[in-house]
């Protein structure tokens, strides 16, 4: 049952268009439609805000603004300062101003338009250059230190020092935020919320409600896609559909189309990262500083966390003997960026692969060869923040993967064809990725699933974890089938909600599976328990000799179906359902002084990744990419092979096509899947190899298995280093290109004619 | 004698639709009216995929099925088609368990939009590569490897056609919509189109609405009068003419796409890299042009060919070359009551390219699109066609660069001195799409590439491999 290829427990529904997502649910004959009208400056005062004639509209019901909020005006998940409607200042393009709630959609907004907002406008500041100038944070930049870095580079033979921007990405979840709201009697509401967080929806809708958390449910069966991005975003959504729904008496949903979805909701923030490393002949590094810069939009939402994580993934899978990391966060008059897939950490490790292949360059070598001299080993090695990595796997997978792959024999097919090919150039990379695994906030480390057994036999699961495609529900299931020695069909997978499972984390960091999965092998560990100690007793059997398995229960000699044990317990008066839970052992962290020891463990892997472009047009394809990840011992090996190959596509779109560009009014002009572009089918390499690092986890994870849900995206950071390959051979290998990400086509080109001029080629 | 209910078959049986919003989206009315929820809306700008779904035409004796977006077609142009959706699949169709058995869903959410996309794939007799066939469908979770395995697994499946349901329905008059004062006309016969549209200079003149139907689905437009010229059978047809391949102006690209290609391979990748599958099956060549979008896919690579263009009105027609029907960014020299009738373009003589730029290979609009035409006699340039989209308010020809080349020898002096005249042709604009340099040095150096691939050097990164080890 664990650690075996089982389907996604949805598949058969997703293919036959059965899945319900919450715009499917049927509509109540009295349901409101919720348009809420969006500030179209980045900062400004608002100095009149008439919305009569919205009021007027035809099919218009409600409308609300600030002033109509009975509890408090956040919707925010951590700092209190996201307001569910703006209240006399906006602070970015997209920005909720207010909500009208009409028969139809149409009439919604149709109705919206018809507000009279007055701004005055303030000065914008929408890029980081500008804020960095202004010096607007959303929190003091923090350090990070391991040694005397700049002491080390100084003293150390060779130096280097670049920079390099990464842009931000879109989350592209292809079912747009939406809350379905439904009142309930004492003014409580029922929600249903696209959302990796119920919990916190629940606490804000509360807030915004000013009623306890125990009068707001908040319930969600699948999202269609989050990716972070329906982690802290859906609540401002639930918050005014609930709001709606409490005034009128009346269901209300709030459903974003493509467009609004895009404008309104946050994004992967893009960097800007200053580095700089000293090496010795063998490109192992004495030292490295990174000054890492953020864009972090106008409030804090999970910003601090999130470029935690960016200093936390700097050193990737290298052993830096000394290190200082900066960190800046900046705040400026765009939409509050949030949780993406990586959470930060892939912009943290771009720096440092930037850095070893500027390296290579400088010393003539091969890439790899530098990479391989500056990983973890196996013997315990500190970390910038003071966890010791114990039992780094990176050179044996990393030199497996380079066998298999042949990459050497590659490579020099490659330099030997760039040398025949004036305008094609290729380029070759393989990365390695560390990534750690628990929430760096220790207190969220903690689950909770509730398991029922019903006297036919049959189960309810329930945890607190959410599906989004990643395949939780299915494996935390045959975590609790496998308890029971059950088939999967008799464990009834139910929707994740606030009243079944209370207090929960967001499922996010990758911690999904070994959260929930150890809470529900909690529950349904304990009612095995006592359905052991009841058959013992009953059957004078010793416990030892009780199994569980093909739906049947061996009680020593004697042999009866799950369904006649749960029943006789049952009229023993033995309890068939149970809470389970469970907290993360061993991390605790300072983030004061930033040390100690965040991770449980880390996931490795590593990719390797041929490109070809074209020096005339920037155009570029990735041909082939050869991956091999560690899930320790999966739970479910074709469900973890799909968050490989998607992560890897969805980092690749991040660090090539997928370029978000707002004008200097801070106004997102790539705001719809027409000029915001994702991988299509065609993008995939053409040829794509995908092997697991066979190796349990060494910590007692649920069944040793390891988290995938992020890792994996940061493979693709192979394709970059490729396709910068390719782009320093266009000069002939004379200078470090300075390529940016997204690497499209236009940045390849100039990257291009910049190193053929440094090159005096051109 | 018109009609107005709009008559349609789903599952086998004819539906009607009496008093509907002509602009009402097919995807609303699947969603809202029939409760047919298993199609999604992902985008609701035809990008997508997520609301695909098939249409089934009579082709003789023959349904032809195609996979369109939902969202951007409105639900009188179901008209006398067959509608087909995820749940007239059931849910145990091949392509349905190719899928889950190759795990190629996640989310779900743009799976029954795979679905319908392979549904319509297993109907063509000679599909093209999974990947194409594919390129309309976005997926965020799977890296669609799964979903290409599923799709190369599963074998092509013959269906009850509902071809007397069709008969039967074409028998039907011309429909002719009015809700509420918004009014909708199908006219099957090209006098009838004229005479409409000449009755009527205001109306929308629609094709395939992929471009007309973001009107309502993004800018949310009310549109009064709409003239679809999609049932005028003499409008449908390619033929080959003295003057040059003539494609009428309801002819979608999937139907002109062979015949691009007979004229030139690059004409033919141009087309397989036009929207998608499902964009090409609506979308004509004869909107693309009329609708004069300053990017314009196909228009450089015909201005290069020297195509001309047939408009008409009344019985009156009128021919001009191709580029003067672009008078400034949005106006088009078309006149009230006057509509675009067919577009005919020249066979390429000598050496044609044309080449696409675009941040994503497929389904991407250029950011630069260049057609180049020249015919090199003695090793000198004897005449040449140069023409580019995305580089001015129009598609435009880039008259200094041809006459830069013409008569000067086919050599990379040549070629610099032509590159450096686009300078005195375009000055382009920075946008979302790319930045003005960019697009002066891409336009500059699409030149260089032709000159390259004449002389033989590789410069297509499409046509390569991985090295092997």
């Amino acid at each position: 049952m664990v650690h075996q290829p089982i389907r996604h427990d949805s598949a058969e529904k997703h293919v036959s268009g059965w899945a319900l997502y919450i715009d499917d649910l049927p509509h109540p004959a009295d349901l409101l439609h919720v348009h809420i009208g969006m500030s179209e400056r980045a900062h400004a005062r608002i100095v009149a805000m008439d919305l009569t004639a919205v009021r007027a509209a035809p099919g218009v019901i409600d409308v609300i603004s600030a002033s109509d909020i009975p509890g408090k005006n956040d919707v925010s998940p951590v700092a209190g300062d996201d307001p569910l409607f703006a209240d006399g200042l906006v602070q970015y393009v997209g920005q909720s101003l207010f909500a009208v709630a009409a028969e139809t959609e149409a009439q919604a907004r149709a109705a919206a338009k018809l507000a009279e907002v007055v701004y005055e406008d303030l000065p914008p500041l929408i890029t980081i250059a500008d804020a960095r100038a202004a010096g607007t944070v959303i929190e003091p930049a923090q350090t990070m230190r391991l040694g005397d870095a700049s002491a080390a580079i100084a003293a150390a033979p060779h130096r280097l020092e670049g920079r390099l921007a990464i842009g931000g990405q879109d989350h592209f979840y292809l079912e747009g935020q939406i809350a379905l709201a439904t009142p309930r009697e004492d003014g409580d509401v029922h929600v249903w919320s696209s959302t990796q967080h119920p919990t916190e929806v629940q606490h804000n809708v509360a807030r915004v409600l000013g009623v306890r958390d125990h009068s707001v449910t908040v319930e969600i069966r699948r999202m269609g896609g989050g990716f972070g991005g329906k982690e802290s975003q859906p609540a401002l959504f639930a918050a005014a559909a609930a709001l709606i729904a409490v005034r009128t008496g009346r269901p209300a949903k709030v459903r974003l189309d493509r467009d609004d979805d895009m404008v309104m909701t946050g994004k992967r923030h893009d960097f800007e990262t200053a580095w700089s490393v000293g090496f010795d002949d063998d490109g192992r590094l004495a030292g490295a500083t990174f000054d890492l810069a953020s864009r972090c939009g106008c409030s804090a939402d999970l910003s601090m966390a999130i470029n935690d994580r960016a200093m936390f993934h700097c050193d990737n899978a290298y052993a830096l003997p000394t290190a200082k990391i900066v960190s800046h966060r900046f705040r400026t008059n765009t939409v509050s960026n949030t949780a993406f897939r990586g959470f930060g950490g892939p912009q943290g490790m771009m720096g440092v692969e930037r850095a070893l292949d500027a390296v290579a360059l400088h010393l003539g070598k091969d890439p790899l060869d530098v990479r391989k001299a500056n990983l973890y080993g196996p013997a315990g090695v500190q970390t910038p923040y003071g966890q010791t990595v114990e039992g780094s796997p990176a050179l044996a997978l990393i030199e497996q993967l380079e066998a298999s792959s042949g990459y050497r024999v590659r490579r020099a097919a490659i330099l030997k064809w760039n040398a025949e090919n004036r305008w094609l150039k290729r380029g070759i990379a393989l990365t390695p990725v560390k990534f750690g695994i628990s929430f760096t906030a220790t207190h969220l480390n903690q689950a909770g699933a509730l398991v029922h057994v019903y006297t036919d036999g049959s189960v309810m699961l329930n945890h607190g974890g959410t599906e989004m495609g990643q395949g939780l529900y299915v494996k935390v299931a045959q975590v609790v089938a496998d308890v029971f020695g059950l088939d999967l069909d008799q464990v009834k997978i139910t929707a994740t909600a606030t009243d079944k499972v209370p207090n929960t984390s967001a499922t996010a960091a990758s911690s999904g599976s070994d959260l929930n999965g150890m809470a529900a092998l909690d529950a349904a560990g304990q009612i095995r328990d006592r359905l052991v100690a009841f058959a013992a007793a009953e059957f004078g059997v010793p416990p030892g000799r009780i199994v569980f398995e093909n739906n049947s229960v061996r009680v020593g000699d004697t042999v009866l179906t799950f369904a006649e044990l749960a029943k006789k317990a049952w009229f023993a008066r033995v309890s068939l359902s149970a809470a389970g839970y469970y907290r993360t052992p061993k991390i605790h962290y300072d983030r004061t002084r930033h040390q100690g020891r965040p991770f449980l463990y880390y996931a490795w892997g590593a990719a390797v990744s041929e490109v070809i472009i074209d020096t005339l047009t920037g155009e570029n394809r990735c041909l082939r990419t050869d991956i091999l990840h560690d899930c320790g011992k999966s739970l479910n090996p074709a469900i973890d092979l799909g968050q490989i190959e998607g992560g890897f596509v969805q980092g690749m779109g991040w660090l090539t096509t997928e370029e978000l560009v707002f004008d200097a009014k801070g106004v997102l002009k790539t705001h719809a899947p027409s000029t915001y572009k994702i991988p299509t089918a065609s993008d995939r390499p053409g040829v794509m190899n995908i092997d697991f690092w066979h190796e349990p986890n060494a910590e007692p994870t649920i069944h040793r298995s390891k988290a995938v849900g992020e890792p994996p995206l940061m493979l693709a950071i192979s394709v970059f280093s490729a396709l910068t390959q390719a782009v320093a051979a266009a000069g002939d290998w004379r200078v470090m290109p300075d390529l940016d990400a997204p690497a499209t086509p236009e940045r390849i080109l100039m990257a291009v004619d910049d190193v053929r001029r440094r090159a005096g080629l051109a | 004698m018109a009609r107005d209910v709009v008559r349609f078959v789903l599952d086998g049986e004819i539906r009607e639709l009496r008093d509907i919003d002509p602009t009402t989206t097919v995807l609303g009315l699947l969603r809202y009216d029939l409760r047919r929820t298993g199609t999604k809306e992902g985008c609701a700008e035809g990008d997508c995929g997520a609301c695909t779904v098939a249409l089934g035409e009579l082709d003789g004796d023959q349904v032809t099925w195609r996979a369109v977006n939902a969202c951007i077609l409105f639900a009188p142009m179901l008209d006398g088609k067959a509608l087909k959706t995820v749940e007239s699949l059931g849910g145990d169709h091949p392509v349905q368990r190719a899928l889950v058995e190759h795990h190629g869903s996640q989310c779900g959410f743009c799976t029954p939009g795979f679905v319908m996309s392979l549904w319509a794939r297993g109907r063509e007799d000679s599909p093209p590569p999974v990947a194409d066939s594919i390129a309309g469908n976005l997926c965020r979770c799977t890296g669609y490897g799964p979903i290409i395995a599923a799709a190369e697994a599963v074998a092509p499946r013959a269906t009850d056609d509902p071809v007397e349901a069709l008969k039967a329905l074409a028998r039907d008059e011309p429909l002719s919509l009015n809700h509420a004062g918004r009014r909708w006309f199908a006219p099957k016969s090209l006098g009838d189109l004229a005479a409409l549209i000449e009755a009527n200079p205001d109306a929308v003149v629609l094709a395939g609405a992929t471009d007309v139907g973001l009107w309502v689905t993004k800018q949310h437009r009310t549109l009064e009068t709409i003239i679809h010229l999609g049932e005028v059978g003499e409008l449908r047809t390619v033929s080959l003419t003295p003057e040059g391949l003539r494609i009428g102006a309801g002819v979608r690209y999937s139907d002109a796409w062979a015949a691009l290609a007979d004229l030139h391979p690059d004409l033919g990748e141009l087309v397989r890299r036009l929207g998608s599958v499902q964009v090409r099956n609506s979308g004509t060549i004869g909107g693309n042009i009329a609708n004069g979008s300053p990017i314009g896919d196909m228009p450089p690579a015909l201005i290069a060919l020297g195509a001309t263009l047939v408009l008409r009105k009344g019985d009156e027609t009128r021919r001009m070359p191709l580029e003067d029907y672009f008078l400034a960014y949005g106006k088009q020299d078309r006149r009230p009551g006057e509509f675009v009738e067919a577009v005919i373009v020249l066979p390429p003589v000598g050496l044609y390219r044309v080449f696409k730029l675009s941040k994503r290979f497929d389904q991407d609009i250029s950011a630069v699109c260049g057609g180049f035409s020249l015919s090199i006699k003695d090793g000198h340039v004897a005449n040449a066609g140069v023409a580019f989209g995305g580089m001015a308010a129009t598609p435009k020809r880039a008259a200094a660069c041809e006459a830069a080349l013409t008569g000067k020898p086919w050599t990379e002096a040549t070629i610099e001195a032509a590159a450096t005249a686009l300078e005195r042709d375009f000055q382009p604009i920075d946008d979302m799409r790319a930045s003005a340099a960019y697009r002066l040095a891409g336009a500059k150096n699409l030149l260089r590439k032709v000159f390259a691939e004449s002389g033989g050097a590789a410069v297509r990164v499409l046509d390569a491999g991985p090295v092997d080890a």
